[in-house]
């Protein structure tokens, strides 16, 4: 078990900074969820994490050990870190337990002791008796957890996954999640794990560092990513939240301020020094807004109600600024019609930090 | 630390040092010695060798012969290879896996044994003419030693290399493309003529170029055919000359070698810039386009394909294998005058010929072994490798196989004439030249199908082994080689057929106790015992054919295109 933690972390390809001044600090025995979309750096954060690529600038340490540097770089093999691929790289060539033996074999352990781990590590994700079996006779599932046998019974000092789901079913899926859940719980292993699944790392993850293009948008629990996301990458990238333009009104007071948004005036939660300004924004979720035929709000016209079965999801654009779009969802029986005005009325929100405060 | 730091990259780079000494060694060495040997014979600048090669009246016509045998040869290869990649691809021809078998094998047959085949078959002396008693009177001359006779053979040999490349253009065509043409109103004839091959342009002209540079650094038909009747081209010009005048003219030699290379590239050359003067590049990738039914014409076509594959394979063979089984020249076969004894002679009685037979063998394993051993490193360096120079590594080993094989012999004569420096060993006159020439032609035979092996696996495997704890040593044996064992050993088999029945190289390297069968039949058919180069020669294809069955049983563990004769 060992901490990880990179600092300032860049890796420059020819002309692009596939990332760029990462710094994360993993807490012994965490498990740490990088979420993003395609092609953000997540997965090239993890290859420098592993050794395969070396960082441009910046350090990455795991335990008290300095791995990469600018310079320098321990060897993978070296690292004592353990991964679960994507597609669970089992050598075809060689049986399940040679799979999971192999690198006791390669440190040379003592034969019998190798099998009595092997076999430990087998019954660990419930393969008993599967060791002669060829990983081509394996269903999907069963490879996952050799995948994960094969890094576990090195005892590894950190354990990274690379979206190991995403070639699963979606049943599989649950399944290997609440599998994953309590490894972690029985191991106490630090975890990194690359997902571009937001429900995924939110139900695994104490904390999900959320990348974009290449950068570091947000590090912090998944409550906190929901409720009071940092900027408006995160704020409409998690859950798909509505970004709104707003003018604060009043200083900060007890976690609220007063703000005008598409006409009306609301409180909102906010940032503890926030003082007035304009052209902010705030973040609301669809759970936030409300039908209000009478009461205070705004008018608008409804432009598309999807049914989805037990609820719509209803696509509204406010009159006083046409170029945005509002949804929210209205349980049965839903009574807007794609074409109608409506009143609508907001009842809470987030106010994103102004760009460059410190976290 | 920082000694953890510092060590990590250790074996990598030992591997990479490995792997530069061998390809230095190979590929490198041998093309600078001999560009030395031109530009500044005796180690000063000068333009004599060149200006004496120029002067020689020889020289120009063996040159005019290549350049008349290389062209006609190219072009019947490029029209007949592209009509049946075209009948073979495109329509619903039956039986399309024996077709392409057939008609690819006359590949995996060395030129030499093609060109005994067809001269006992239409020779005064054919049994097989003599089987219907239409063999013209003895004394008259064979109608193959002539330029049509070499032009037609090299057509032959080298259409199946032809329709290999365009085939598999021909299957990356996509359907839509053909299928718009015929919504647009176009019939089958004028899809072909307005689309299919203007997009086939560069398969074609690639497999032209490949045509025209085998044509060209050619020798065992050129030496069958045209020796004979006293028509020379460059290979068999230096040749004649090696063989009369032995090293005292290996400078001369040097020149002429340089010429018929700079011939072969500028063949290549011309394609590359026929290919750039217009955009074929095809965007897309989809199913290939249905095939094309023949309708009422399809028993016709497909008899006129299997009498093509007759004439140009199973009679051939048909005519060795008779010669073979014949006491003495001119003799005509029946049940009572076939013997074996050709067989026993050149296997147990003739020594040249026994000892040939030990030579190639362990010639080819050595060079097929140790091929697959250094391509899966060099393999690993190419594909996975992040060095860029690394690219220019992957040409300078296609270099000596791209060359005509001529040019690599006289090379290899030019560096080990002298014992070699420091050490004293002395590899000129021995067999070991020859292995060292068959190393550096053929190794390119061996990595490219451990490169395209390569690129099928996925490289977490061995990232996976790698996080294990495995070093690159271990990660080679124990992930490495098992997973591109396949496609490396495929290569090293194709290496031993090819070397099996060399003649190239080993007719300018051999000396006496270190002949190769290919040598041994030459002079077997110089000599006028066609019946025990005969012999030899339907050994050595049986082996061949052998040798094919026992791969394919590789066949599924194999990326497509490493075995040529699999469809």
């Amino acid at each position: 078990m060992a901490r990880l933690s990179l600092d300032n972390v860049t890796k420059s390809f020819a002309n692009f900074d596939a990332v760029k001044d990462v710094s994360i600090d993993v807490a012994d025995g965490e498990f740490l969820a990088v979420l993003g979309p395609s092609g953000c750096g997540k997965t090239t954060l993890l290859r420098l994490v592993a050794g395969f690529e070396k960082v441009t600038s910046g350090e990455i340490r795991i335990g008290n050990e300095v791995v990469s540097r600018k310079g320098g770089s321990v060897a993978p093999e070296k690292r004592r870190v353990g991964i679960v691929f994507q597609n669970y790289a089992l050598w075809p060539h060689m049986t399940v337990a040679e799979n999971i033996g192999y690198s006791l074999k390669v440190a040379k352990l003592d034969k019998a002791v190798a099998r009595r781990k092997v076999e430990d590590a087998l019954a660990l994700v419930n393969l008993q008796g599967l060791g002669e079996r060829r990983p081509a006779n394996l269903s999907g599932g069963q490879r996952q957890r050799v995948a994960l046998a094969r890094c576990l019974v090195a005892a590894p000092s950190l354990v990274l996954f690379d979206e190991p789901l995403a070639n699963l079913d979606v049943h599989l899926r649950a399944s290997m999640e609440d599998e994953f859940a309590s490894f972690h719980k029985r191991t106490g292993t630090t975890i990194v794990y690359i997902t571009h699944d937001q429900a995924e790392a939110m139900a695994l993850a104490d904390r999900i560092a959320v990348m974009d293009g290449g950068r570091l948008a947000q590090l912090a629990t998944p409550r906190e990513l929901y409720h009071e996301p940092a900027n408006e990458m995160v704020a409409s990238f998690i859950s798909q939240g509505i970004l709104l333009p707003a003018d604060v009104l009043s200083a900060e007071q007890a976690g609220h301020c007063k703000i005008r948004v598409l006409g009306t005036e609301l409180i909102v939660r906010c940032r503890p020094g926030e003082r007035p300004r304009i052209g902010a924004k705030i973040c609301c979720r669809s759970a936030d807004l409300d039908v209000s035929p009478d009461g205070p709000g705004f008018d608008g016209l409804v432009k598309r109600v999807i049914y989805q079965g037990g609820s719509a999801r209803i696509e509204f654009t406010p009159s006083t600024s046409p170029d945005l779009t509002l949804h929210f969802e209205q349980p049965d029986p839903v009574v807007l019609e794609s074409g109608a005005q409506a009143r609508l009325r907001i009842r809470s929100g987030w106010l994103i930090p102004a760009a460059g405060a410190a976290a | 630390m920082s000694t953890r730091i510092r060590e990590s990259r250790g074996q990598e780079m030992v591997l990479t040092a490995a792997v530069a000494i061998v390809i230095v060694l190979l590929s490198l060495l041998p093309m600078l010695r001999l560009i030395k040997e031109i530009v500044a014979p005796g180690g000063t600048l000068s333009t004599v060798a060149i200006k004496a090669g120029l002067a020689s009246p020889a020289t120009w016509i063996a040159t005019w012969h290549t350049l008349v045998v290389g062209i006609g040869g190219t072009l019947l290869a490029v029209l007949s290879g592209t009509l049946v990649a075209v009948l073979v691809t495109l329509t619903d021809i039956r039986a399309r896996s024996a077709m392409v078998l057939c008609y690819v094998m006359p590949l995996m047959i060395a030129p030499q044994v093609t060109a005994l085949a067809w001269l006992q078959l239409f020779g005064p002396a054919s049994p097989f003419l003599k089987l219907f008693g239409a063999a013209p009177p003895l004394g008259t001359r064979n109608p193959l030693y002539s330029t049509s006779g070499i032009i037609l053979l090299l057509g032959v040999q080298y259409g199946p290399l032809v329709f290999l490349l365009v085939r598999a253009g021909l299957r990356k065509l996509p359907r839509e493309l053909v299928e718009a043409a015929r919504a647009g109103g176009a019939g089958w004839f004028s899809v072909l003529i307005t689309i299919v091959l203007p997009l086939m342009t560069p398969s074609i002209m690639a497999a032209a170029a490949l045509a025209f540079v085998s044509c060209v650094g050619n020798f065992g038909i050129p030496a069958f055919l045209g020796i004979p009747a006293n028509y020379l081209v460059l290979p068999t010009l230096i040749y004649q000359k090696l063989a009369g005048g032995g090293p005292a003219v290996l400078g001369e030699t040097a020149f002429l070698s340089v010429l018929i290379g700079v011939i072969a590239m500028a063949g290549i050359f011309a394609q590359e810039v026929m290919s750039r003067r217009r955009d074929y590049r095809i965007s897309s990738t989809s199913l290939p386009a249905e095939p094309y039914e023949l309708g009422r014409w399809r028993p016709a076509v497909q008899a006129g394909m299997w009498l093509l594959i007759i004439v140009v394979l199973v009679l051939p063979l048909f005519g060795l294998v008779l010669t073979s089984l014949v006491p003495g020249y001119g003799i005509a076969l029946t049940a009572k005058t076939a013997t074996l004894d050709n067989y026993r002679f050149v296997l147990f009685e003739h020594d040249a010929a026994s000892r040939a037979f030990f030579n190639s063998f362990w010639l080819s394993i050595a060079a097929a072994f140790f091929a697959v051993l250094v391509a899966v490193p060099i393999g690993y360096l190419i594909a996975w490798g992040k060095q860029r120079w690394v690219r220019l590594l992957n040409l300078s080993v296609e270099l000596p196989y791209a060359l005509p094989g001529v040019v690599l012999a006289i090379a290899s004569l030019l560096m080990f004439l002298r014992p070699i420096p420091l050490t004293g060993i002395q590899l000129y006159n021995t067999v070991w030249i020859i292995l060292y020439a068959y190393l550096a032609r053929f190794l390119v035979l061996a990595l490219r199908p451990t490169i395209s092996g390569y690129h099928q696996i996925d490289r977490a495997l061995e990232e996976a082994a790698q996080v294990a704890g495995a070093g690159l040593f271990t990660r080679m044996r124990t992930i490495i080689f098992p997973l591109v064992a396949p496609a490396a050993i495929a290569g090293g088999l194709l290496i031993f057929m090819t070397a099996l029945s060399e003649l190239t190289v080993s007719a300018l390297l051999w000396s006496s106790g270190s002949e190769t069968i290919g040598v041994v039949m030459f002079s077997f058919e110089q000599g006028g015992d066609s019946n025990y180069a005969a012999a030899m020669s339907v050994i050595t294809v049986a082996v061949t054919f052998a040798l094919m069955l026992v791969t394919n049983l590789l066949a599924p563990y194999l990326p497509t295109g490493v075995l040529p004769w699999r469809d």
